[in-house]
């Protein structure tokens, strides 16, 4: 099965996040396609590079760009909403990508399920 | 319908309105929402209300890490993420109450 | 392209976090792509379509004119639930725009007919 996951939420301050990882992490060990992860709303945060977490704390954002990497994940950031809060492609995390709300409606589309994560 | 709830009761109307809107499927309480689901909790009786006509998971994960995974209430099933994969697609659509 | 039935479910009440605008945003850009789009409001949701929103001096843009605008994109379906309306002190006569009322049994089902639902 295809599924698309929505984050709206930033790392750290909520588990939304985190959730949404352990979600694909178990998906695809069960076999199925997440198709695309979109980033919204405070959820654009997930994708600066320039997150520098405790040593003893997991890193939210490489872990994402880890499993996009590994399993050609499409992780795409809302453009209007990373703008707002200052995520540019300079400030990217390598396998994320900028685009426009168009990618979540797509993915509404192609996906058989579209999971939300949020606070 | 998989009806996904991630707050607590007593944090969030959610799972009141749930209890008004739900038709029938299943309800998965994830993060916060778990400790619903837990004994002598105020939010158990409207859980119980919520069992009559769907089906109620709790992800165990969550459960574990707030230290209630021993104090689940009779009908709940824990689930890991695996089996919160496995709702989401044996059910032909889903909703997350945010 | 196929066309999905999308439901936005709208929970929050406008202005006190971007949802409601976001929302609108998502509800547009869906409508485009030649979807079957519906728009709920329940529980605080109900507050987007409040009459007479002014935000200057919260210096905030007002976007109460784009819900007049929904039915130009040919978005018609709106539903607001009755007792979300009820437990606020609100009636049909407070709304901006011309809604469905639905008891929450019928938004319950309305929802389950949904191939997607966005909640905002």
């Amino acid at each position: 099965m295809k599924f698309g996951i929505l984050v709206n939420e930033g790392p750290y301050q909520h588990q939304a996040s985190d959730s949404a990882y352990l979600f694909c992490r178990a998906a695809l060990a069960r076999g199925h396609e997440i198709h695309r992860v979109f980033f919204y709303h405070d959820g654009v945060n997930n994708a600066t590079k320039l997150t520098e977490p405790p040593q003893d704390d997991r890193n939210i954002v490489s872990r994402w760009s880890k499993l996009a990497e590994e399993h050609d994940i499409d992780l795409v950031v809302c453009v209007a909403a990373a703008l707002r809060r200052g995520i540019k492609d300079e400030n990217l995390a390598p396998n994320f990508r900028i685009s426009g709300l168009g990618q979540l409606v797509e993915t509404g589309i192609q996906a058989d399920r579209l999971v939300t994560f949020g606070d | 319908m998989l009806h996904i709830i991630n707050k607590s009761p007593l944090d969030r109307p959610t799972l009141d309105s749930l209890l008004r809107m739900g038709q029938s499927g299943a309800v998965l309480l994830i993060e916060d929402a778990v400790l619903a689901a837990t004994q002598g909790h105020a939010a158990a009786e409207k859980l119980r209300a919520l069992m009559t006509k769907m089906q109620v998971f709790a992800l165990a994960p969550d459960l574990e890490a707030r230290g209630v995974s021993d104090r689940l209430i009779d009908g709940v099933t824990g689930v890991d993420y695996g089996g919160f994969v496995d709702l989401v697609a044996e059910h032909p659509n889903c909703q997350s109450w945010l | 392209m196929t066309t999905k039935k999308f439901m936005f479910v709208n929970r929050k009440a406008p202005y006190g976090s971007i949802y409601a605008l976001e929302s609108l945003e998502v509800v547009l850009i869906t409508a485009a792509f030649d979807q079957d789009v519906s728009l709920a409001f329940v529980d605080d949701g109900v507050y987007q379509l409040k009459k007479g929103c002014q935000t200057k001096a919260i210096e905030t843009k007002n976007f109460s004119p784009t819900y007049r605008a929904l039915d130009g994109y040919d978005i018609e379906k709106l539903y607001v639930e009755k007792e979300s309306l009820e437990a606020r002190g609100l009636t049909e006569d407070d709304l901006l725009v011309d809604v469905t009322v639905l008891d929450s049994q019928s938004m319950g089902a309305l929802m389950e007919e949904q191939d997607v639902v966005l909640s905002f």
